[in-house]
């Protein structure tokens, strides 16, 4: 179910009557993509172009004894074997991460984790580099892995990173936010205390798409172009600018259409810097295209994170305190992508939406012997995390009350009152309603009546769940004197130019991965100035065309980006203001504005399109003092605070006593994220992140065995959700506009991918509650459901 | 894209054709069907054929034929035309439940029985299917045909009596009144192989007694039919108990293995759960046709 109808696209309809500004229009990029006319990563070709392949380790720890690359480099079609030995000569052969952390690039003294990188072969085609692979005699000498996460500290844990002077155990960091003693005074005189261990499994955000690069160095005049899948483009410049030494306007980067990126394509990977060294060696172009099992083995992962959770409150359901320590496994290099200042990212927002009296929360951050990364799937800097484990202590202790989950949320929300509102780990919620999204929320789902339908499907043994979840997410890093990545603050820029005939570009930093830029921010600047979408060209992802920027992830898009682009706008229009009180011979002050055009006060008659004065602009009259010609601007926009868009969302499930299979069969979303750009790439939006919640709360997780062998390195053994796994998706929603944003929009990428967990997972804990389960970990497979029934719920990890 | 290691390709004109090239490429030559067991194992280099000979032009053995008490089913009859077929479906109910749950709709347009029946993965559903309704397989090679019944047909996993010069031409299936059958499967998501899986035929007498049964299990480590499953349930009258005490049976037989998709005790349980369904299942179409 859809609630909103504003202006329909109707491209028959006249100007005046088509949508100038926000409302819901297709797609501008759709028409490109749905006739396979899209331009990816794998489609370029230059010529002369080679081809690269790399050898991964089979082991997840090994000291590596010796390489004999001299049968493959006899392969005819074989141009290069780049080794660990050569990068260290060229300095490269590790990269810093964007954590503070360095990665190896190709291994030089030991292997860390299985499918890390060992050799490059660049060869004629992509054939012939993946048969050169199996002539590279590898010498490995086993080590004893690091699998478990909770053994990492022990005294007799093999030391991963033993690289490192002074090196003697796995801990990368310890790290705490609120305050630990006012907290346990809370805890301390509480009525009532419930703690519970809450484990969000290793997932992976396997975009359709995998990652690669094309590197093409040009040895004449020393430029790089560096064709790559990311989403970042001006981030992955400057480091490129500063490992590889090579001078920054000597790099191009371009990021061509992406199949889809959810954090997985904002680090950089060591393919990414084989291929420049491939280019730079072989001197002509090199291709690298990683395969499904190298994507799901060797690329940021997402989560890993063991919980312990603590909540106190009174009998009567006020809730008074959270607590939690957290064991984090970042695997073996710390690769995360870090905007704050806290290795645990925005972990410290698990207060959620609540009121409290006190919170404390600490992080231990751990390496062990699997593929490093933790930024990925809806990037959203530990959110998620935080979200579900707060969400989950919520309805458990629920639960423990005997209350019902919603009442309790509705009970314990913050007020609208209280925004902006300062919460205990030092975050300031921008704006919020929570109670009426909640209320709207158990409107659509009719949910007195589903509590009666539970009840009387309980007497006859069957099993139905209604689980409730209510986020708060945190998004738009950020402002740039708090937010950055390795050291490049958060701001970014936008740049419009109106030509002469009223069309216009305008150019962003931000490079889209399906989010549908082309169109939002055709958008942003068709409100702001009055021209249609259609006549605005949104360029993008490519460093050479577009100011600097740090990319798209962490829904951070609308908030930072759009505010820039909105900005950018008004500021043409103000320059239009000046051209036009010429061309009118008013005073701009005698100037008003309407959708598209500026006319004198009280004569509407009299006044000048913005097509008029871009051709003003552009000609030959006298322009005012102050305006040097043309219709352009630019800005950069270093935003205020975060945005804090939220969301109640309710999930109905029907399990199989038999089997433990689990059916959704409701799933009603309520987000509110500030004004609504295109309510349907919104809703676009949400459907995917709601489509990827059912996959990590049912059937997603990357395992390994005892011995460091990853268990997910295929779609076989990776399972992620199928439309035939999820419902139809009833969508509704509230807006409560961010008070600092310019449009005051927040943003809405990642809400469901965070909000649609805990919701699934409570349901299932609700409708075992017969059988007295409180608590059961993703993923929610039948095996796992149908062991919870007996008594017996494990941890996946 | 996971690339394969070097084969070359060859495509049969008809089966004596395909039978010539298996015996001039010798055992490094293998047969293709619909694709989709080979193919992803060569991807992952786990199987490396030097030649492969493509029999999708045997139009000749793709085919649904019914022949008096006999339905005869080419080998190279794809799991969608094995699903949309109204004839099966009417005769073996089995058959669609199986083909619903196996894999997605673009496996099924390319995937073959012949294909499933000859990789003889554990977690294949048609194995079942043939195996508790009996079928016959039609095997031709270099001495000319021959007909195997289903438990001379499975070797084991991975493993058949299709010597490496033969082709599985056919599947028959022997029509018998008063019949029904069923198939039930547990996976992780549409499109993932079993977790386990159980299928039952089940022939009633006259007088709505249990006069032959058979019970099968995918994934959950018997290779053959329930022994004994015939002998409990002859002669006595479909109810609750009965299709208890098989799935007691069942789950006693099995012999499961824990992996990703679950450990042994909850693959064990399955084995009860899904036998008594199918049981109940199968008896309940039976007890249709019977009327009908
Ligand atoms: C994603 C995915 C999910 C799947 N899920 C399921 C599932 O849930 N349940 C299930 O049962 N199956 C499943 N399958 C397997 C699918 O049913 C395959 O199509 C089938 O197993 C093999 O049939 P094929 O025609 O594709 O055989 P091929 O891959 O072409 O061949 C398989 C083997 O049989 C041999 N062969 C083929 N035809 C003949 C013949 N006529 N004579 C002699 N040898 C022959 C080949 O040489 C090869 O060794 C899945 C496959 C995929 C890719």
């Amino acid at each position: 179910m859809t609630l909103i109808h504003d202006r329909q696209s109707n491209p028959a309809a006249g100007d005046e009557d088509r949508p100038i500004g926000y409302g819901r229009i297709q797609r501008k990029e759709d028409p490109r993509f749905v006739r396979g006319k899209g331009h990816y990563l794998d489609d370029i070709v230059l010529p002369g172009m080679l081809h690269g392949a790399i050898l991964r380790a089979p082991v997840a720890h090994a000291k590596l004894v010796s390489i004999d690359t001299t049968n493959a480099l006899a392969h005819p079609k074989v141009v290069a074997v780049i080794t660990g030995k050569d990068l260290l000569g060229l300095k490269l052969a590790w990269a810093p991460t964007l954590s503070a952390d360095v990665q190896a690039v190709l291994v030089t003294d030991k292997v860390r984790f299985q499918g890390q990188e060992v050799a490059f072969v660049v060869a004629e085609d992509r054939y012939a580099a993946r048969d050169a692979l199996e002539l590279i005699d590898v010498e490995y000498d086993v080590l004893p892995p690091l699998v478990d996460a909770r053994k990492a500290l022990d005294a007799d844990a093999p030391v991963i990173r033993d690289e490192i002077e002074g090196r003697t155990d796995n801990r990368i960091f310890d790290w705490e936010m609120g305050d630990k003693a006012e907290t346990d005074a809370v805890f301390a005189s509480a009525d009532v205390v419930v703690s519970q261990e809450v484990v969000y499994p290793r997932v992976h955000p396997a975009p359709m798409e995998t990652c690669g690069a094309v590197a093409d160095f040009d040895a004449v005049n020393g430029k790089l172009t560096l064709y790559e899948t990311t989403q970042a483009p001006h981030a992955h410049r400057t480091l490129f600018a500063i490992v590889a030494g090579i001078p920054e306007h000597k790099i191009r980067i371009v990021s061509p259409d992406i199949g889809g990126g959810f954090g997985n394509k904002v680090g950089i990977y060591p393919g990414y810097i084989l291929a420049v060294v491939g280019s730079i060696v072989s001197g002509r172009p090199v291709k690298w295209v990683e395969d499904r099992s190298e994507n799901l083995m060797s690329t940021s992962f997402a989560r890993d994170y063991i919980m312990q959770g603590e909540i106190a409150a009174t009998r009567d359901g006020k809730i008074l305190a959270l607590r939690t320590h957290v064991l984090a496994d970042h695997g073996a290099f710390n690769a995360t992508a870090q905007p704050t200042k806290n290795p645990a990212g925005f972990f410290s927002i698990f207060t959620g939406s609540y009121d409290l009296l006190a919170a404390h929360c600490s992080v231990t951050g751990v390496y062990t012997n699997k593929a490093p990364g933790g930024v990925a799937y809806a990037c959203s800097f530990r959110v998620t995390e935080a979200v579900y484990l707060v969400e989950r202590m919520v309805d458990i202790l629920a639960r423990k009350l005997d209350m019902d989950p919603a009442e309790l949320r509705l009970k314990n929300f913050i007020k609208p009152e209280q925004f902006p509102y300062a919460n205990k780990t030092g975050w300031v919620y921008d704006s919020g309603n929570y109670e009426a999204a909640m209320r709207l929320s158990m409107q659509l789902a009719g949910y007195e009546d589903l509590r009666r339908e539970q009840a009387e499907k309980r007497e006859r043994g069957e099993l139905m769940g209604i689980g409730v979840s209510f986020f708060t997410e945190v998004v738009g890093a950020g402002p740039r004197k708090h937010f950055d990545i390795v050291g490049l603050g958060m701001a970014d820029g936008a740049e419009l130019r109106v030509h002469p005939t009223g069309k216009a570009v305008v150019r962003i930093s931000v490079q889209s991965q399906g989010q549908g830029h082309e169109t939002t921010f055709a958008q942003i600047v068709a409100e702001e100035l009055g021209i249609p979408p259609e006549d605005i060209d949104v360029v993008h992802g490519d460093t050479d065309q577009t100011p600097f920027g740090l990319g798209t992830y962490g829904s951070r898009s609308t908030p930072v980006s759009g505010g820039a682009v909105a900005l950018v706008a008004r500021k043409v229009r103000e320059k239009a203001k000046l051209i036009a009180g010429a061309m009118l011979e008013t005073r701009p002050e005698d100037l008003e504005w309407e959708k598209g055009r500026w006319f004198v006060k009280g004569d509407p008659s009299a006044g000048k399109t913005i097509a008029e004065i871009a051709m003003a602009a552009h000609g030959t009259m006298t322009l005012p003092e102050g305006v040097d010609g043309n219709l352009d601007a630019e800005v950069t926009y270093d935003p205020p605070n975060l945005t804090f868009p939220f969301g109640a969302y309710i999930c109905v499930v029907d399990i199989d006593p038999g089997t433990g299979q689990v059916k959704v069969r409701r799933f009603i979303a309520v987000d509110d994220c500030g004004t609504r750009i295109n309510p349907m790439i919104i809703e676009g939006q949400v459907h995917g992140g709601l489509t990827d919640g059912v996959g990590m709360a049912l059937m997603e997780i990357i395992e390994f065995d005892a011995d460091g062998n990853c268990l997910g390195g295929s779609f076989m053994d990776y399972l992620i959700p199928t439309a035939m796994e999820v419902p139809d998706w009833e969508t509704g929603f509230t807006v409560t506009p961010s008070p600092h944003h310019p449009i005051g929009a927040k943003g809405i990428g990642e809400s469901a991918t965070v909000g649609s967990p805990p919701a699934i997972v409570n349901a299932v804990v609700d409708a075992l509650a017969p059988f007295g389960v409180t608590h059961m970990d993703m993923p929610c497979t039948p095996a796992r459901v149908w062991a919870a029934m007996q008594g017996r719920a494990r941890p996946p990890i | 894209m996971q690339i394969p290691a070097p084969f070359d390709y060859v495509r049969a004109t008809t089966v004596e054709n395909a039978l010539e090239l298996l015996a001039r490429y010798g055992p490094e030559s293998r047969v293709v069907a619909g694709g989709h067991s080979l193919l992803p194992m060569m991807k992952l280099r786990l199987s490396r054929p030097e030649w492969l000979i493509d029999i999708n032009d045997l139009y000749e053995l793709d085919f649904i034929l019914r022949d008096g008490n006999k339905l005869r089913v080419g080998a190279l009859t794809r799991h969608t035309t094995l699903l949309e077929s109204d004839e099966v479906a009417g005769l073996f109910p089995i058959v669609r439940d199986a083909e619903r749950v196996i894999a997605d709709p673009v496996v099924r347009n390319r995937g073959t029985i012949g294909g499933s029946l000859c990789q003889a993965d554990p977690a294949e559903d048609l194995s079942t299917v043939c195996d508790v309704l009996g079928a016959e397989a039609v095997i031709r090679g270099p001495g000319g045909e021959r007909i195997l019944s289903m438990s001379e047909f499975h070797r084991g996993p991975y493993e058949t009596a299709v010597g490496q010069d033969e082709l599985l031409c056919e599947v028959r299936f022997g029509i018998r009144p008063r019949s029904g059958s069923a198939y039930e499967k547990v996976e992780r998501r549409v499109g993932d192989w079993a977790v386990g899986a159980a299928g039952a035929a089940v022939t009633l007498t006259a007088d709505g007694t249990v006069d032959d049964a058979a019970v099968g299990l995918t994934a959950l480590g018997l290779d053959h039919p329930l022994a004994g499953a015939a002998a409990v349930l002859r002669g006595r009258h479909p109810d609750e108990e009965l299709f208890a005490e098989a799935g007691r049976l069942a789950a006693e037989a099995c012999n499961p293995v824990a992996d990703q998709r679950g450990p042994v005790d909850y693959k064990r349980h399955l084995a009860d759960e899904l036998t008594q369904r199918v049981l109940r299942r199968a008896c309940a179409r039976a007890a249709q046709t019977q009327e009908g």
